[in-house]
């Protein structure tokens, strides 16, 4: 079971996250266009774990399951809080901090 | 070797200053600066209305205190051994910066001695002149601060013992001719007159400056006394750089040629004012310190060449303007540059030539005074006109002035047995026993002075009368007279000085004893050709002037030579083109270039850094995802990079 | 092998419809799709424990709180799908494009060497091989995520809390207000009416007639009215006369 066709679509799976982030304006979907794309190092690291044989790659995506459940409760609280003050989610609509 | 040791010196030899202390009278020597410079502080300090109803007196008072105080010090130096007649005296110490001290001391000698009577003496004669002519000017007591303010600084001058000190003065009497020369500021001309005045001494004193500064460089000293120890040592170069440096600030101070032009503008000033700095003392200090440096002159061929040079120019150049003027006071300016340009050049001709340069200085200060006394007089008669196309037969108006001026008169063109005869007379000799070529210029000189003098005294007392109906001449008071008649005996007595050669006797010590010279001619065959010349310029003017019709207005249709002397021989022209025109047009591409070049580029690069980053800063957009792209672009370039560098 | 390349287009198609669909419920559902995919393949990949983990973790919890948000903020906001940004979606393929190109041909190219596998590392067993990694080798990490969780905690509580700025109006207030509303807008200050009054269909889409026969359009929803499903009462009234009739013959 080669190791390079989960690579790849770790790779695929990356750049359509950052696609995602890049040309979705709902916040919401930006988020989990974030998620997709640290899901998608997440298998990097247990295909890496894989074939060195051990398990310190897992560890790695374990942990960063972890700091993703952080990330994403205190990220969807943002957004809930700006959803709140201005009655969008549009991620364009917050900016003001320009020329 | 001091003179105290040695009272009889060769003939040619440079004698060293080597002032023994002063004490008993000598030690009150401060008190002749102290006095005018008192008077001035007081008067300048409590202002012009609390102190006008004194002010004359006190002005007038200090100076004859200190006439008084330099006549004690000048019979206390005459009762001394003829080598023992130069008195140091140390003040204090100005200031010390390393090997630099500059000391307040005095030098009084032979030399300064007789500079101390002529300032003292006719500036207190001036002062009291001054009372008359200024009693009707609201601001006379500023007037009287100004004049003491000058004695004080001239006093400075010929006092100090040192370089420094005399620039001390030198720049207190440039200060106060300012002062005095724009006196009636409200008239715009004379306060560009002073402007000018102090400008174009400013030239001057750049050299004074330099000179003090390489002086002090190659000697180690400033002070005469250290300076004529060692200056045999220095190198010819040296010696002629700084000949010339004194010899370009004489030329400001003494309006000779080339830093003449502001002479003549001066005459803006009071009258008194004109009598007293442009013509007995503030003008005399250029041949002061020609004569004072005899130490280093002596040295430099180069040096004593230019003097010579200079003064054979301005003393023609100052009397073919003479003989164009109609104005009376720019006649008698004309004719003090043509005078100082004589003392120029006897300074100029060394030993031979101080003391008699001295001697002219002398008997000049007391017969110019006079006569510009003497126009103040007319002025003050013909109701401030100057013009003496509009005079005319005054003689009978004004019997005093008319007397007196004649006296001035005839010393000025050398009438033989007056003052002016002796001492020019000894000049034009000297000159001759130079070199023939200067001989000649200084004879030329002397005839063209007795015409343009003798113009002066035709338009203005003989002649037939061209004054308006409505003037009424009258004698001027007393106050006025009686300074005018001192004058005028001592411009017919100066010669006295000459008596039994005393002058060159008692200069001797300063300045050295003259190697006797074998002349082409004999003497009296001088006197004769001088006399002779004199009698030309005087028949010349008779037939000129007095035969033929004065017009009241100057014609126009005029040969080249009177347009020129009018135009002061394009004095203030050659200034302008070749001076302030290229400064102006320097100055203003100079502005132009600020402000199109270097404004260009700092406004430029401003301009195009705001540019950019009004353009850049659209860059900025507020939008998350924008930026999210750059970062994305980055990090491809990154991946890129990666693989290049794996690649290779 | 199977597994994954049977899963892989799934994943990767429902990872490209994360980009064009506009409703952020469904956006969610195909991130559903792409995570379990995923912690399957972990398990192909000798990873049981993050299997259960990606499971419960992500797709239980994560997503869950996604879907909690979409509704909170409203799962009718969908997204426009027009592009605002000039150049930016173009700019945005053509980068992400690049770097997928890039990323994958350099991971391609990258020999990986030999497959060491996991049979060893896991012969204790998974669980207890990672956990043997966790509480010796990375027991500081692990003891510093549990304080960067509180913090998470604390943070979302934060954010989420709301400041009150007003006193909170009590019953008196509101019937003041009400009445205020009444005599300066006219605004009715009752309860709106109850919707239809025949129960023959759903009848919250059924207006309630005013005593003059007209129907109320206060008496339904806004919802209903803006789907349009609003059923009229005149139509309803068709057969009333023979379902008045039937009525009566029944009595």
């Amino acid at each position: 079971m080669s190791a390079t066709p989960f690579l790849v679509l770790s790779a695929i799976l990356f750049t359509i996250g950052c696609v995602g982030v890049l040309t979705r304006r709902n916040a919401i979907v930006v988020f989990m266009c974030v998620e997709l794309m640290l899901n998608a190092s997440n298998l990097a690291l247990v295909t890496f774990s894989r074939v060195h044989g051990n398990l310190d790659g897992q560890v790695a995506a374990f942990f960063v399951m972890v700091v993703a459940a952080a990330e994403v409760v205190v990220g969807l609280a943002i957004i809930m809080t700006i959803f709140r003050t201005r009655r969008s989610a549009s991620v364009d609509d917050a900016s003001l901090l320009k020329y | 070797m001091g003179i105290s040791m040695s009272p009889v010196l060769s003939e040619g030899a440079v004698p060293v200053v080597a002032p023994s202390s002063g004490d008993g009278v000598f030690s009150l020597l401060w008190l002749v600066i102290a006095l005018p410079a008192l008077g001035a502080a007081v008067i300048l300090v409590l202002g012009n209305r609390r102190t006008s109803a004194w002010a004359h007196l006190l002005g007038t008072a200090t100076v004859a205190g200190s006439f008084l105080l330099s006549l004690v010090a000048f019979f206390a130096l005459l009762g001394r051994d003829e080598g023992d007649r130069s008195v140091g005296q140390h003040l204090y110490t100005w200031f010390e910066a390393g090997r630099f001290t500059a000391d307040i001391g005095f030098l009084l000698d032979p030399l300064s001695a007789l500079f101390l009577l002529l300032i003292t003496g006719v500036g207190g004669l001036i002062h009291v002149y001054s009372i008359g002519y200024m009693a009707h000017d609201e601001r006379r007591a500023r007037f009287f601060a100004y004049l003491n303010l000058f004695v004080a600084a001239m006093v400075m001058l010929v006092l100090s013992d040192n370089y420094l000190g005399l620039f001390l003065g030198w720049e207190g009497v440039g200060l106060a001719s300012y002062l005095l020369i724009g006196f009636w500021q409200h008239k715009d001309s004379a306060a560009v007159a002073a402007k000018k005045a102090f400008v174009v001494n400013r030239v001057g004193d750049m050299g004074m400056v330099l000179a003090v500064s390489l002086i002090f460089a190659t000697f180690g000293s400033v002070s005469f006394e250290g300076v004529s120890e060692v200056a045999a040592g220095a190198s010819e170069a040296t010696l002629a750089v700084i000949g010339l440096l004194l010899l370009l600030a004489a030329c400001g101070k003494s309006a000779q040629v080339p830093l003449q032009s502001w002479l003549l503008d001066a005459m803006e000033g009071p009258t008194p004012v004109s009598a007293l700095i442009h013509a007995a003392t503030m003008v005399t200090a250029g041949v002061y310190l020609v004569v004072r440096s005899n130490f280093i002159f002596e040295r430099t061929e180069l040096g004593q060449g230019a003097v010579v040079i200079v003064g054979v120019v301005t003393l023609l150049f100052g009397a073919i303007i003479g003989c164009a003027k109609d104005d009376i006071k720019k006649v008698l300016a004309a004719s003090t540059m043509s005078q100082i340009g004589y003392m120029m050049l006897a300074a100029g001709l060394g030993v031979a030539g101080y003391a008699f340069a001295i001697f002219h200085l002398l008997t000049h200060g007391f017969f110019k005074a006079n006569m510009f006394l003497g126009a103040g007089s007319v002025m003050h008669a013909m109701d401030d006109d100057v013009d003496m196309r509009h005079y005319g037969a005054l003689r009978k108006a004004l019997p005093v002035t008319f007397l007196t001026f004649a006296m001035g008169y005839l010393a000025i063109i050398g009438f033989p047995g007056f003052s002016g005869f002796w001492s020019k007379d000894k000049i034009i000799e000297s000159a001759f026993g130079e070199n023939l070529w200067i001989g000649l210029a200084a004879l030329a000189g002397a005839g063209i002075t007795a015409f343009y003098m003798t113009r002066l005294m035709i338009m203005t007392f003989l002649a037939e009368k061209r004054w308006a109906p409505d003037v009424h001449p009258h004698e001027a008071p007393k106050v006025m007279t009686v300074p005018l008649m001192v004058l005028a005996a001592l411009s017919v007595l100066g010669g006295l000085l000459l008596l039994g050669g005393w002058i060159t006797d008692w200069l001797a010590p300063v300045v050295g004893v003259a190697e006797h010279h074998v002349l082409p001619l004999p003497a009296i065959a001088y006197t004769l050709i001088v006399t002779a010349t004199v009698a030309v310029g005087i028949a010349v003017a008779w037939v000129f002037v007095m035969k033929r019709d004065i017009p009241r207005e100057a014609p126009q249709e005029v040969s080249f030579v009177t347009r020129a002397a009018r135009a002061d021989l394009y004095g203030d022209a050659a200034n302008e083109a070749l001076l302030m025109r290229p400064g102006n047009t320097m100055v203003e591409s100079l502005i132009t270039f600020d402000d199109h070049g270097v404004d260009g580029v700092v406004d430029g690069t401003g301009s195009a850094a705001m540019g950019m980053s009004g353009t850049f800063r659209k860059v900025q957009t507020g939008y998350v995802r924008s930026y999210a792209l750059s970062l994305l672009s980055g990090a491809l370039l990154v991946v890129l990079a990666l693989l290049a560098v794996n690649l290779v | 092998m199977i597994a994954f390349w049977v899963l892989a287009p799934i994943m990767v198609l429902a990872a490209l419809g994360i980009l064009v669909v506009r409703k952020a419920v469904h956006a969610a559902l195909l991130l559903a799709v792409v995570m379990i995919s995923l912690a399957i393949l972990y398990l192909v990949q000798d990873a049981p424990f993050l299997f259960a983990v990606q499971i419960i973790v992500y797709t239980g919890a994560i997503l869950m709180l996604f879907l909690f948000v979409v509704m909170l903020v409203g799962v009718d906001a969908s997204d426009s799908l027009v592009e605002t940004i000039r150049g930016q979606r173009a700019m945005a393929l053509v980068v992400g494009v690049l770097f997928g190109v890039t990323l994958a041909l350099g991971v391609a190219q990258v020999s990986v060497g030999a497959i060491a596998g996991l049979s060893e590392a896991n012969s204790d067993g998974n669980v207890e091989g990672l956990a043997q990694l966790l509480f010796k080798d990375y027991v500081f990490a692990f003891e510093v995520t549990s304080a960067l969780l509180i913090t998470a905690a604390m943070g979302a509580m934060v954010l989420a809390h709301r400041e009150r700025l007003t006193p909170k109006p009590s019953q008196a207030d509101l019937a003041r207000r009400r009445m205020r509303d009444y005599a300066e807008h006219g605004r009715h200050p009752g309860p709106l009416p109850n919707p239809g009054v025949f129960a023959r269909h759903n009848a919250v889409d059924t207006p309630a007639l005013l005593p003059d026969g007209t129907p109320s359009e206060a008496s339904i929803s806004r919802v209903l009215a803006a789907r349009g499903t609003v059923q009229s009462a005149p139509e309803l009234a068709d057969d009333i006369e023979q379902l008045y009739t039937g009525e009566e013959d029944e009595k």
